[in-house]
């Protein structure tokens, strides 16, 4: 739970004074509407009509005869309205956004979900829309450019740095502070400066608050762990938030390693991240030893960020959870054994936490049980897999 | 009263920007001297950063490639070093809060006293997060500039309480970078911050010209200019320190008319 915003030594508000009394104004406004009971019978009737929850807590059997060992639930954020759990933050976040009187919602996007959710609600609500993406994901993704477009969302693809989604958050926070009055940063991960940290995790909790019910009316009992991707760590925070006080449940983030720990090539903040100052929060990062921050690499665009949820580097540091690096390699073999396995083409972010139940599944017995988080649907991402594993493909 | 603030003890004051190491660190020598030349008051020296979210689009770049030339915060105090062997020019850092935080506050602070830098302005460690900071900077009698924006309101009065130096008066909304028009009433802020402190008040964001430059001076105690100079430093190229000591001049003549 936060504090001041602050989870342990982490979180905080290092920001532009230019923000600081929106940002006090969104946290008032938030705390208020946390609070009322219309707020929330808004926002749950958006999230059942408009969404499609509750998700799915899918028991995944051939994936269990082909592992052995534990139980596996696979928790179905991907079958939520635009493919991914990031809906469930952008109509919280939204609707707070229209409490306040915005017009414009301003968001970032690393592999285009969150732009799609954020351009999806923004039609919905009849606010306007301005996406900023690197330069690099524009390219990466061109699906989802043109899905925001379609929704009437204006995408700017962003030019500096090394044009992903560390680039796209400093300018989605330059458009904010030029345009603060009319203007909602619907910040897409548990990221950023207080409140934004907790009121994604607040949003995304309805994912572990689903999910304890469901594995309760399946199985009887809590899980023994759960499993969900990290890159700022939106999803696993949800994943994580209900199960927190129940100590016997182990909790798991999958980072991205891309090419290796080892290498330049990699986006592992927990494994290789120092403390810094960055995004407006005290947490972990890549960096140099003078504190520029590293440009980072995934094979996944959600998850290549420099950094990681200060509610995340706490609960790292506190070692109620624990973070692990899967690289390219295993996502792509995860996300081609989930696919013919069970059918389910899981996003490439995703696919790095699939990858960490092949490792832990077999290590376990066949009375324990393991939820891990689909994230997302894959379909944004095949193109990609088509390129990593150099088949040619219509796109 | 601190060091800088005696600088605006008698006269409306013009303070400097360059970022250090851009184009090179010995061209930072000697730009930060011809701004001294020309009658700077104050000078900031920018220590760059990979993500100056603050900054513009000039800036930023000139960030850019300072570090495309692996300037590093070491650099930049030995950059000071050579100035200080031939100036006693006022000086302050600007930077982000995670370079300061990677030296460690009480070794930053040591190293600014040891070489008469004044103090430091940190844009993205606002009133909340100073805390830490705030009681090394006084241990080593360092002034901690405080910044004051368009959206600030309710703020002022407890920023301008703690304010030591000068304090910053962010003229418009956005990044840094030269404007043709600022749509805030600038009276009205300096006004409210006048009456909870005498620290002086300097204007930044977006004057590059002497006209803008007088309109603020009439209003504020001094004022900033960053992205101007940045840019004569990358177009001028080996005639920047002529050309920035004529430029000061000019500025200094405007705002003390």
């Amino acid at each position: 739970m936060t504090t001041n915003g602050k989870f342990g030594g982490y979180g905080g508000q290092f920001v532009p004074e230019t923000l600081m009394q929106e940002l006090h104004e969104i946290e008032t406004t938030y705390l208020k509407l946390r609070e009322d009971p219309k707020f929330q019978r808004e926002l749950h009737d958006l999230l059942d009509n408009y969404a499609n929850r509750p998700s799915l807590l899918y028991h995944a059997q051939h994936m269990k005869e082909k592992l052995g060992g534990a139980q596996i639930y696979f928790k179905r954020e991907d079958l939520n309205h635009t493919g991914a759990h990031k809906i469930n933050n952008v109509l919280g976040q939204a609707l707070v956004a229209r409490y306040m009187g915005k017009r414009k919602l301003i968001a970032e996007t690393g592999a285009g979900q969150h732009g799609v959710a954020t351009a999806t609600v923004a039609a919905l609500l009849g606010m306007d829309c301005e996406i900023y993406m690197g330069k690099e994901d524009t390219e990466r993704q061109r699906l989802n450019v043109f899905r925001m477009e379609l929704l009437g969302a204006q995408v700017h693809a962003v030019t500096n740095g090394s044009m992903v989604l560390k680039d796209a958050v400093n300018a989605a926070m330059q458009a904010w502070v030029a345009d603060v009055t009319d203007a909602f940063y619907v910040l897409g991960s548990a990221v950023g400066p207080h409140p934004f940290p907790m009121m994604v995790r607040d949003f995304q909790s309805v994912i572990s608050i689903e999910a304890k019910q469901q594995i309760l009316e399946a199985t009887g009992k809590l899980p023994d762990a759960v499993v969900a991707c990290v890159g700022g760590g939106s999803n696993a925070i949800g994943s994580f938030a209900s199960f927190l006080d129940d100590e016997t449940v182990q909790l798991i983030g999958c980072e991205a390693a891309g090419k290796g720990v080892h290498t330049q090539q990699q986006a592992a903040t927990i494994t290789n991240g120092t403390d810094g100052i960055f995004h407006g929060m005290k947490s972990k990062f890549l960096q140099n030893p003078a504190g520029q921050i590293d440009e980072v690499y995934s094979i996944s665009a959600g998850l290549d960020y420099p950094g990681i949820g200060p509610e995340h580097a706490a609960l790292s540091q506190s070692g109620r959870a624990q973070y692990v690096p899967i690289t390219d390699d295993e996502a792509v073999q995860a996300f081609e054994f989930i696919a013919r396995t069970e059918g389910i083409i899981a996003a490439i972010e995703s696919s790095h936490a699939v990858a960490y139940v092949e490792k832990l599944a077999p290590t376990m017995r066949s009375d324990q049980t393991i939820i891990c988080t689909l994230s997302g649907r894959g379909d944004k991402d095949v193109a990609a897999i088509a390129r990593y594993k150099g088949v040619k493909i219509d796109e | 009263m601190s060091k800088v603030e005696q600088i605006f003890a008698n006269h409306k004051a013009f303070v400097g920007f360059v970022v250090a190491g851009d184009p090179s660190l010995d061209a930072t020598v000697d730009n930060i001297l011809a701004l001294a030349a020309g009658g700077a008051d104050l000078i900031e020296i920018g220590i760059p950063f990979s993500d100056p979210v603050a900054d513009g689009p000039v800036i930023a770049a000139a960030d850019k490639r300072a570090l495309d030339r692996q300037v590093t915060t070491d650099d930049v105090f030995a950059v000071i070093r050579r100035v200080r062997e031939q100036s006693d020019v006022p000086l302050v850092f600007l930077t982000y809060a995670n370079l300061v935080y990677q030296v460690g506050y009480q070794e930053f602070c040591r190293r600014c006293a040891e070489l008469n830098v004044a103090g430091m302005i940190i844009p993205d460690l606002p009133y909340e997060e100073q805390d830490e900071l705030l009681v090394v900077t006084q241990e080593f009698d360092l002034d901690l500039i405080q910044l004051v924006a368009p959206t600030s309101k309710a703020r002022i009065k407890k920023i301008a309480q703690r304010a030591t130096g000068f304090i910053y008066v962010v003229s418009s909304m956005g990044t840094t970078g030269t404007r043709d028009n600022f749509q805030t009433d600038l009276r009205a802020v300096t006004d409210e911050i006048r009456q909870y402190t005498d620290t002086p008040v300097a204007i930044g964001f977006g004057i590059h010209t002497p006209e803008q430059a007088y309109a603020m001076s009439q209003v504020a105690d001094g004022v900033i200019v960053g992205s101007q100079i940045v840019e004569l430093i990358d177009k001028a190229g080996e005639q920047a320190p002529a050309q920035l000591t004529a430029y000061v001049r000019e500025m200094k003549r405007a705002i003390t008319e």
